[in-house]
């Protein structure tokens, strides 16, 4: 994706008339061909181009959906049961996209960790873990907006608690929430924009992506190791070694999604959100979709004043924190050493950080009252630890364990604490 | 195939999260009993029978009330009636049509492809003959409450719509039920404007079954199921169809990714 990368002579007149003009054949065949990646990776490194085979089906069924829904507040829930009956497979397009949104956050937030396991955000992939940031940031935005879109309840009244957060900024919140809703309330000009919104940003998160792909095959893909590629013994071409590894974890994964698509489609889903938006009846108990708890419960984690900023504003403040955070990662981790395997120090607190996460979503989903509230402020507590203390704090005091010398040194029977099954020369 | 478990359990423990951050989970109240139904599970189909006669209990008790507006007399094909005997139905209602060339709107027969006709033109109409209550509509009543049309391991909306009909007694000694108002054990605070309307031959079933109360529940629990989706039987069918493929799939290309891989040791 250089641009100037090698080229190749081609055997077809017309495949090698055109790459000479246009090197589109041979920049396909430097970077999914040829690609030079690292021997040792494991399947945890399946999950970007699955990330990427879920943005497409995303699109495709969504433009799908699109050709029969209409964005207006009278029509919107009818026109999606419309599309469940009487669109043919509408049923099949409707539930594989909202399924979809579920699986690309899990696959995501396992993209991530894996991220975050193994140091992939150091030099020199910052600006790469930086893009990958920003996608997550408009999958978000796209995520919220979608789920505003058939009308139901709790796509009413999440619309609602969302956007009414940006009031609790301070002298102007109050005219930004109604430029949000276009109104004095949630209405159908809120459903419009959502709905064009909607349809915009995945195309954007598609340019980011290619940015993303752009800047990983700039400086190339990290490893389990850790450790920079030396040479070519320490890779193998892209093809056909992990496109055929990727496509079996895609197989994999297509029979877990689509389980949830035939067999428990509205398992992610709200009940709710199957009786048509009502302002007048607020349902009992407003939640977001399960990939927002985490955040919903560090925003309700604040529940104390500090000056002159209300608990609320404290609140927003720290749920956009937690994302933003994640862009300055690369500079609070010191630490030279990339993957957690060499970092004795760095595992039992990164684990506890994995499962910190989690207890969010659980806190996220239950009423904030009783001990809810303090676990919920104590997770919180340590998520924001995690970046601004303990990360910065190991990178002094941590003596990382030695590390192998090269990639294919490692992964032989005579490397360092590595199985040489598998990837062994 | 250490690092393939230790995938499969990470999603194991992905699965557990989400099963124990489920909001649903966090709604009180009393807990339907789960019913054994037919159509649950993955192979589950809807008793054709018991769709027929919750389409009569539907239309003789509950329609009264409560419209069904995402349901077509055409989509009545899908409970195992003939063409004909849709028509038929059809033919029995009256729907309002227009304007015609003077401008005046008017009724006439149904015909398959018309809506279900509403009880009330409006909600307001509904309210005052209903002592203020809004009967919901009931075309997606049993995916619209927990845990909806599939759970593993909870009861779903089916179960509660199924207890809700048959959980009617007198309140427990001290409390106080508003005018009009029925003791129900599974309504949400208990008090609810519905009256206990299916009782043990409140309708003649065509087919002969003894049309006891919790018959007539579990009936038009099914046909309320089957309204809420139509395409039920469908997406599960076509669901086992793409699961053996993919599973083969699947095998082929573990089994490429080891040859290939082969020559890489």
């Amino acid at each position: 994706m250089a641009g100037k990368g090698t080229t190749y002579e081609w055997q077809n007149g017309a495949v090698a008339w055109f790459d000479r003009r246009l090197p589109i054949f041979s920049m396909m065949r430097t970077e999914l061909v040829d690609y030079p990646t690292p021997r040792n990776l494991n399947y945890w490194w399946n999950f970007g181009s699955l990330a990427g085979i879920i943005r497409v089906i995303k699109i495709g069924t969504g433009v799908m959906l699109a050709m029969h829904y209409t964005p207006h507040a009278d029509h919107a829930f009818d026109s999606v049961e419309r599309i469940m009956r009487d669109v043919n497979y509408g049923w099949l397009l409707r539930y594989m996209h909202m399924n979809g949104a579920s699986m690309f956050f899990v696959v995501v937030y396992i993209h991530m960790f894996r991220g975050l396991y193994y140091g992939s955000y150091k030099s020199p992939r910052e600006v790469l873990w930086g893009l990958g940031v920003i996608i997550l940031l408009l999958m978000m935005a796209t995520a919220f907006m979608g789920y505003v879109l058939p009308w139901g309840q709790m796509s009413f009244w999440g619309a609602t608690v969302i956007t009414n957060l940006f009031s609790a900024i301070p002298l102007v919140g109050e005219s930004i929430v109604q430029w949000l809703w276009g109104g004095f309330t949630v209405d159908n000009p809120t459903l419009n924009r959502f709905f064009s919104l909607h349809y915009l940003l995945p195309f954007l998160i598609f340019g980011v992506v290619f940015l993303h792909l752009w800047a990983l095959h700039i400086s190339k893909s990290n490893n389990p190791l850790g450790i920079d590629i030396k040479g070519p013994q320490d890779t193998l071409p892209f093809t056909p070694y992990f496109t055929i590894k990727d496509l079996f974890g895609l197989g994999v994964f297509l029979i877990i999604y689509l389980f949830f698509v035939f067999f428990a489609p509205n398992f992610f889903g709200e009940p709710d959100n199957y009786i048509k938006a009502n302002p007048l009846v607020t349902p009992p108990h407003i939640v977001p979709e399960w990939y927002f708890l985490p955040f919903y419960a560090i925003l309700r984690a604040i529940t104390f004043d500090i000056w002159f900023l209300s608990a609320k504003l404290l609140g927003v403040i720290a749920m956009f924190a937690a994302v933003l955070i994640l862009f300055f990662l690369p500079w609070l981790d010191r630490s030279p050493v990339r993957s957690g395997r060499f970092r004795p120090l760095f595992k039992p607190f990164f684990w506890l950080f994995a499962a910190n996460c989690i207890l969010l979503g659980v806190v996220g989903a239950k009423p904030p009252e009783g001990n809810w509230i303090w676990i919920g402020q104590l997770a919180t507590a340590y998520y924001f630890a995690y970046f601004l203390i303990i990360l910065p704090l190991l990178s002094i005091i941590e003596r990382p364990l030695p590390l192998p010398s090269s990639i294919s040194t490692a992964v032989t029977a005579m490397g360092i604490g590595v199985p040489a099954r598998g990837v062994a020369e | 195939m250490t690092r393939l478990r230790t995938i499969a359990r990470g999603m194991a423990a992905t699965l557990a999260v989400i099963l124990l951050a489920n909001p649903a989970l966090a709604a009180g109240g009393v807990e339907a009993p789960r019913q054994q139904w037919g159509f649950n599970g993955i192979f589950g189909t809807f008793d054709r029978g018991a769709l027929q006669r919750g389409w009569q209990v539907y239309r003789e008790v509950c329609a009264s009330c409560h419209s069904l507006e995402f349901i077509a007399f055409r989509n009545l094909e899908g409970i195992g009636l003939t063409p004909e005997q849709v028509a038929a139905i059809a033919g029995e209602f009256e729907v309002q049509a227009g304007p015609n060339d003077e401008g005046e709107m008017y009724m006439r027969r149904a015909i398959p492809p018309d809506r279900l006709p509403k009880p009330f033109p409006n909600a307001a109409a509904a309210r005052v003959a209903n002592n203020g209550a809004l009967p919901p509509d009931l075309s997606l009543i049993v995916e619209a409450r927990p845990f909806g049309m599939e759970s593993f391991y909870k009861p779903t909306g089916a179960d509660y719509v199924y207890a809700l009909l048959t959980g009617y007694h007198e309140p427990p000694e001290g409390f106080v039920l508003g005018a009009g108002m029925y003791y129900n054990e599974y309504f949400p605070g208990h008090q609810i404007a519905m009256p206990p309307i299916l009782n043990d031959g409140g309708v003649t079933y065509v087919d002969g079954t003894e049309a006891t109360q919790s018959q007539q529940a579990r009936d038009v629990v099914t046909f309320l199921t089957w309204a809420a989706e139509p395409n039920l039987e469908e997406r599960r069918q076509m669901g086992v169809g793409v699961t053996l493929f993919l599973i083969v799939l699947t095998a082929f290309l573990y089994a490429t990714k080891r040859k290939i891989w082969a020559d890489a040791h």
